[in-house]
This record gives C-alpha cells, sequence and structure tokens, in this order.
C-alpha cells in the first residue's frame, strides 16, 4: 500500500451475520453515515440495522413500468388502427382484451431492464468500472465465508484511530486500511480506452458470428435437420421414387382441368376472327368486370384508355393503340383471339385471365374504342 | 442478539367487552335478515345464501390453507401471528351450517335438479353422472368432513405444542399440511364448481376452481391481516413489528395481483374463442346493469388494491394495511356477488337483504376470536420457530 494514494475506507471483518447485523447497528448509532457492510449472501435485517433510506429505485420501477404499458398501447393501437389495420377473429381492429399480454409484458420487460441500467448507472457510477475495494483480501473475503463492515474516509465523522478503536470496539478482526489504487483513481471516461474498445469489438464479432452460424448453419446440422430431410416429395426436386427420376408427376395422359374448353384456333387468327361470336351480352356489369380486367392485365402496356401511352412505352417495340382503324374494323373474335394467343411480342393470356373474362374485355374495348370515336349522335 | 432476547410468553388476552357485543350483534342482526329474507323470499335468500356459505369457506378453509402454507414451508415471520389464522379457521366446524338452509332449497338454485328440463337437454344428461343431487349432496358432506378434520388435527397439535413445547408436533403439522395441500386443491375447486359453476349448469370454465382459490386466499389473508394489525395496535401482538406485517402486506398484494391474472385469463380466453356455449355467461355480466358490477369489481378487486398496497411502505403501515382487508373482504363480496347473483336475476338488486350474509359472518368472525381469545394463547408459545418469527426481519 503505497502511503501517496489517499485512504478509501477502513474494513474489519465478523464472522457471523449476527456479529455483522450487530456491529452495523452499532456503527450507525456511532454516528457514521458513510460505510458499507459486504455479506456473501442477503442478510435479513440489514437495511433498518444500517438505517438505510427506502431505496428510491422502485420510483424508476414504476416510470419505467407505465413508460411501458403506455408504449405498448401507444404501438399496438398505431399498429391496429392506422398503419396496418386487420381484421383478426372477427374482432374490432381496437381489440383491447388482446392487447393486455403484451402490456403486461413489455411492462415487466421495461420495468427491469431499465431499472437495473439505472442501478448501474446512478450507483455504480457507469462507466466508472474499479472500485478500491476490488482485488483486496477485504473482498475476497466476504465474498466467501467472512462478514465485513467498510467505513468510508470520506465520512464527516471520519477518523483514523478513532474508527480503527471503534471497529476493535465491536469485536472486528482484520482492521485494515484500503487505499485508492492510484490507477483507478483516475476515474475518467474509460469508455474509449483502446483495449476496451477492442474487447468490445472481439465481443461483436464472436457474438455476431456465433449468432448468424447458428442461425443459418448449426440449426441445419443433425439432429436438428430431422424437420428438413423427410421422406417426401419436393416440388421442382428429382425423386429416386420414381422410374423416370421426376418429383413432380405430371397428369396422366388426357386430362384435362376443371372448367377448360379446348380452343380450336391456336395459330388460326383469320378463322378466329370468322368463326368466333361474343358470347357475352353488353350489358352493365360485363363491361364493368371487362374494365377491372382490362386496367389489371391490358392497360400496363396498352394504356387506361387503349392508346397504347402506357407509362411502359418506350422499353420495349410500341403496343399499338387499340382504337385505330384495324382494330376497329377487326371482329370481336379476332381481338379475343389475339388476348388468348397472342401476337408479337405479346403473349398469351389465357392461362391469367378466363375465358369470359377476356370476352368480357373485348366489350371494354368496344367501349373504349367508340369513346375515342363518338359521334355527333352520342354526344347529345 | 438472541442470548439477550427474552423468549416470548403466553399472551392471554380478551377482546374488549363493546367489540364482542358489536360482533354479537351483528351475528344476530345478520341472522334476522338471512331469516327474513327467507320469508319473504326464499329463492332470493337462498341465492345470497350460497354467497353466505362461499364467504365462509374462504375465509375459514383459506385460513387453514395459510397454515398449511406455513408448515409445509417452514415459514417463520407468520409463527408469531398464527394462532390469528388457526382462530379464524375456527369457523371450519360452522361451514355446514352456512350452507344447511340453501340445501332445502337446491330445486330454486340449480336447473340441473330439475328431472323434466334434464330429461330434454343433451348437455344436462351429459353431466348428469356428476350433477345429479345424490352425489352432490355426498360431495358437500366428505368435503366440509374433510375440513373440520384438518382443522381439528391442525389446531389440536399446535395447542398441545403450548404446554408440551414438544418439536414433535411441528413435524406432525408439515406431514398433515403435505397431505392437506393436495385435497385443499381438489376440494376447494369441486365446492366451487357445486355452489359457483352448476348455478348455471350449461356454462363451463376450466379456470373457475383456480378463481375462487385466488379469492380465497385473499379473503383469509385480508381478514388475517385486519384482526392482527387490530390486536397489534391494541398492544395484545407485542412481537410483530413491521417486518412481519410487510409480509402480510406482500401476501396482499401478491394475491390481488395473481386474482386479476385469474380473473383476465378466464375472460381473455372466452373472448377470443367467442363460442356462444361460453361467452353467455359474461355477455349476462355485461347488460342490464351488471356492467357496472362487473366494472365496479374491477376497481374494487385490482385497479385501487393494485396502486394503494404498490409501494413498499404502504405494506407495512399499518393503518393502510388495516384499510386495504377491510376494502379487499368487501371486494371479495362483490366478487361472490357478481358470480352467483347474476342467474337469479337479470338486473343486479341491492337492499336490506344483500347484507344479511356479510353481516352474520363479520360477526360470526368477532364472535369467533373472542371465544377462542378466551380459551387460548394469542402466541404459540411451544413453537420451535417461535424465537425466528419473532426475530424476522425483511
Amino acid at each position: 500500500m503505497s502511503t501517496s494514494s489517499p485512504l478509501y475506507a477502513i474494513t474489519a471483518l465478523f464472522d457471523s451475520p449476527d456479529a455483522v447485523l450487530h456491529a452495523a447497528e452499532e456503527t450507525a448509532k456511532a454516528g457514521y453515515t458513510k460505510f458499507d457492510v459486504h455479506t456473501p449472501y442477503p442478510v435479513h435485517g440489514m437495511d433498518h440495522a444500517m438505517r438505510l433510506k427506502t431505496s428510491r429505485i422502485g420510483i424508476f420501477a414504476f416510470v419505467f413500468g407505465s413508460l411501458g404499458v403506455l408504449s405498448a398501447v401507444a404501438l399496438i393501437t398505431w399498429v391496429a388502427l392506422h398503419e396496418y389495420p386487420l381484421v383478426i377473429g372477427g374482432k374490432p381492429f381496437w381489440a383491447w382484451p388482446a392487447f393486455v399480454p403484451v402490456s403486461f409484458e413489455l411492462t415487466v420487460l421495461l420495468a427491469s431492464v431499465l431499472s437495473t441500467v439505472t442501478m448501474i448507472v446512478f450507483y455504480f457510477k457507469f462507466p466508472n468500472n474499479a472500485h478500491p475495494l476490488h482485488d483486496t483480501p477485504y473482498m475476497k473475503a466476504v465474498s466467501s465465508d467472512k462478514f465485513g463492515i467498510a467505513i468510508q474516509a470520506n465520512d464527516p465523522k471520519f477518523d483514523e484511530k478513532s474508527v480503527r478503536e471503534f471497529l476493535k470496539s465491536v469485536h472486528g478482526s482484520a482492521i485494515e486500511p484500503v487505499a485508492y489504487d492510484v490507477e483507478d483513481l483516475d476515474h475518467g471516461q474509460q469508455l474509449l480506452d483502446a483495449r476496451f474498445l477492442a474487447v468490445l469489438a472481439v465481443v461483436m464479432f464472436v457474438v455476431a458470428s456465433g449468432t448468424y452460424f447458428t442461425l443459418n448453419y448449426a440449426m441445419y446440422l443433425p439432429p436438428f435437420d430431422f424437420m428438413m430431410e423427410q421422406n417426401k416429395l419436393k416440388a421442382q426436386k428429382p425423386s429416386e421414387l420414381f422410374r423416370d427420376g421426376k418429383g413432380m408427376r405430371p397428369p396422366v395422359e388426357g386430362t384435362i382441368a376443371r372448367g377448360f374448353i379446348p380452343y380450336a384456333f391456336h395459330g388460326k387468327a383469320d378463322e378466329a376472327g370468322k368463326m368466333l361470336v361474343n358470347p357475352l351480352l353488353a350489358t352493365a356489369p360485363v363491361i364493368d368486370r371487362g374494365k377491372a380486367k382490362y386496367l389489371t392485365f391490358c392497360s400496363p402496356c396498352h394504356g387506361n384508355f387503349g392508346a397504347g401511352d402506357s407509362r411502359l412505352r418506350g422499353q420495349f417495340p410500341n403496343p399499338p393503340t387499340l382504337n385505330s382503324d384495324k382494330v376497329r374494323n377487326w371482329s370481336d373474335g379476332s381481338i379475343f383471339h389475339v388476348i388468348t394467343d397472342g401476337q408479337n411480342v405479346m403473349p398469351s393470356y389465357a392461362s391469367q385471365i378466363s375465358r369470359d373474362d377476356r370476352w368480357a374485355i373485348v366489350h371494354y374495348i368496344r367501349v373504349l374504342q367508340r369513346a375515342q370515336n363518338a359521334k355527333e349522335a352520342d354526344l347529345r | 442478539m438472541s442470548a439477550s432476547m427474552k423468549l416470548p410468553e403466553a399472551v392471554r388476552a380478551e377482546l374488549p367487552a363493546n367489540v364482542t357485543y358489536a360482533g354479537w350483534a351483528a351475528f344476530w342482526v345478520g341472522v334476522v335478515l338471512v331469516a327474513l329474507g327467507y320469508l319473504i323470499d326464499p329463492t332470493r335468500a337462498s341465492f345470497e345464501n350460497v354467497i353466505g356459505y362461499l364467504l365462509v369457506v374462504s375465509i375459514a378453509v383459506g385460513a387453514i390453507f395459510l397454515l398449511a402454507l406455513e408448515y409445509i414451508a417452514g415459514a417463520v415471520w407468520s409463527v408469531p401471528m398464527r394462532r390469528v389464522t388457526e382462530f379464524v379457521a375456527g369457523l371450519t366446524p360452522l361451514v355446514p351450517l352456512a350452507a344447511i338452509p340453501a340445501l332445502f332449497h337446491l330445486h330454486d338454485l340449480f336447473h340441473w335438479t330439475h328431472t323434466e328440463a334434464v330429461a330434454s337437454d343433451p348437455l344436462l344428461i351429459a353431466k348428469e353422472p356428476y350433477l345429479n343431487l345424490p352425489f352432490f349432496t355426498g360431495r358437500f358432506v366428505a368435503f366440509s368432513a374433510l375440513w373440520i378434520l384438518f382443522y381439528w388435527l391442525f389446531t389440536r397439535h399446535s395447542l398441545k405444542q403450548d404446554t408440551t413445547r414438544d418439536q414433535k408436533y411441528t413435524t406432525y403439522n408439515v406431514r398433515l399440511a403435505a397431505a392437506f395441500l393436495p385435497v385443499f386443491g381438489v376440494t376447494l375447486t369441486f365446492n366451487a364448481i357445486d355452489w359457483g359453476m352448476s348455478l348455471e349448469p350449461h356454462w363451463f370454465s376450466t379456470i373457475y376452481g383456480v378463481y375462487f382459490f385466488s379469492g380465497t386466499v385473499l379473503a383469509a389473508v385480508a381478514t388475517v391481516t385486519y384482526i392482527v394489525v387490530r390486536l397489534h395496535e391494541a398492544g395484545m401482538l407485542p412481537n410483530i413489528k413491521r417486518d412481519q406485517l410487510y409480509s402480510l402486506g406482500a401476501m396482499l398484494f401478491a394475491f390481488v395481483n395473481f386474482w386479476a391474472y385469474i380473473a383476465f385469463s378466464q375472460f381473455l380466453l372466452i373472448w377470443y374463442a367467442n363460442l356462444p356455449e361460453e361467452t353467455f355467461w359474461f355477455l349476462h355480466r355485461w347488460q342490464n346493469g351488471w356492467e357496472y358490477v362487473s366494472i365496479l369489481l374491477i376497481i374494487l378487486h385490482f385497479a385501487v388494491p393494485y396502486l394503494v398496497l404498490l409501494p413498499q411502505e404502504a405494506k407495512m403501515n399499518p393503518r393502510r394495511l388495516k384499510f386495504m382487508a377491510i376494502w379487499i373482504l368487501v371486494a371479495h363480496i362483490v366478487d361472490l356477488y357478481w358470480l352467483v347473483m347474476p342467474t337469479y336475476s337479470k338486473t343486479p338488486v341491492l337492499d336490506w337483504s344483500t347484507f344479511g350474509w356479510p353481516l352474520l359472518v363479520a360477526g360470526l368472525v368477532v364472535s369467533m376470536l373472542s371465544y377462542k381469545m378466551k380459551r387460548h394463547s394469542l402466541v404459540p408459545v411451544g413453537d420451535p420457530k417461535l424465537e425466528r418469527g419473532v426475530q424476522f426481519r425483511i
């Protein structure tokens, strides 16, 4: 112990919890206020013996807990009412009973975690991470089988000689001074210490790579892969179960999908134009249906009004206008055939749009053409 | 410090005469009100009888549970006040008496006793092996007998220890507690199902027994807390310090939360699943004025006690504990009212008749306490854990 470093405290050891409880009572009675008791396990009645005031950490816990419940309710309310309203199980959007468990959990989480953080910051004086009692024989003793009292030098009543005598009078043994470690005296900012940052970086690397490895590899190693390695057929994957080695089975030859009607005019545009007749009547519901389908499937290229002026114009060979004389003079069957079979760069839409919907689109295209070429009589 | 401490001595204190008289007065006023109720409207009186019966069960059997808890957990803090718990448990032999008037009106109370209604109701036919009069009466007799038996054994051992100071009685009671706790769990659950849930025989909730249990413990702890604080203030329990009171306050606080947790769990699951065969029970309690009772219950039974008992200081403040103990007992009565009465009436009913049973039970508790205090020491002087209990510090 170098004489140059200032004294932190005088410590004494006791053999039993009763003895230290009694000594703590006496210390408080003697008028010392800056002293601490160290025991290997919590000793009942110590708060009272030391005349400690009620800890204020409870107030922090209450504030943080309230913060938790408020933030949970605010978050859920915002999500459920504003950002992503979903009807779940036929309940109202703001179904508060369902929010209670979440709010409760967040209350507990914030109250406990933030109280701990508060304790570390205020009571342990973070970022200070050293204490004069660290690495002393006293700390070694009180963390195994002894009980200790440390009367601090910054106590207003502190006087080295009288403190030593006092501790002797309450039957303390191993009465020793503890000095500040000179190195630790600088309680300045140690967070930016290169060694600390290096440790932090290593910890970050280890944790991140550990997490990455666990989530991406370890979870798929035996025996955790039992759900991935199942005896089942997988879409698009080969299988040894069948002689042809294919996992996906083609339908039996001659199978027809439900509702499928064969199209007899593949590649026969002229015949289709001549022979096909629109089976739907141009009623308002049919035209509405055609409009909806047109806006979904046709408008991205042909434009909302069939003028071939969509926002994709210029990115590939321009789609023709549907209002030209050529298309206006086409029969319904010709238009239907183009939608069904495709033309030039336009692909077939037969698999995306049902047969009836294609006919409804044809009606709607006629509406668009008429609108662009309105006669005097139409306007009246 | 243990060497200098004098061992606590037996305390033979008597309640002040005016308290005893007030107890008897409350009891007899209660008896008169209950009797009048039965004369004027037997159906309503029998439903109120069920509330009264469940109230006595929760206080008396809950007190036996607290005794068993002390022994099984090896708790020391409650030893200096254990006699109060034993005296409260002294109501147990009277528990079956509280149900006897209702037993003569089972037909008014329970829809499942109507044979013609059961015959045409597939659900009630399915429940008939459990819900039938011989089995119901048998369960009632068996449960009452078991409770009285365990009460008698617990207190016999405890009182014998006063004179013999023999440690073996503590060992007996620890074993007895281990035997009692499962019996308690089963009997209390089925008793709650018999007298509470089967009022609406079509309805079912698997958590109902736990719900009643949470109220039971609260009622018993609140009764013990109130008596302990009053006796302590009167200087009859000098060994009780803030530390023991804190433990009582913590128990109250814990079970206030437990009750809310269980009550909300029951509601949440039924609300979520939204099955008509479950929701009607809550819908009854959310219509025709019952919604105000439901909201009042949340405030009385959870919100206020939670906030009042939350600070550490509040749990050891005698005045606040005394106040909250009565508050929680009132809340418990409202809880039982909320459980039972919607079956009787479409709208909440409240008049002189409602107060009969609570008055009767309150008077009974005071009279029982006065009776027991005259005969036994208020401190279990022979208990080997007594000294540690007196020295208990938080």
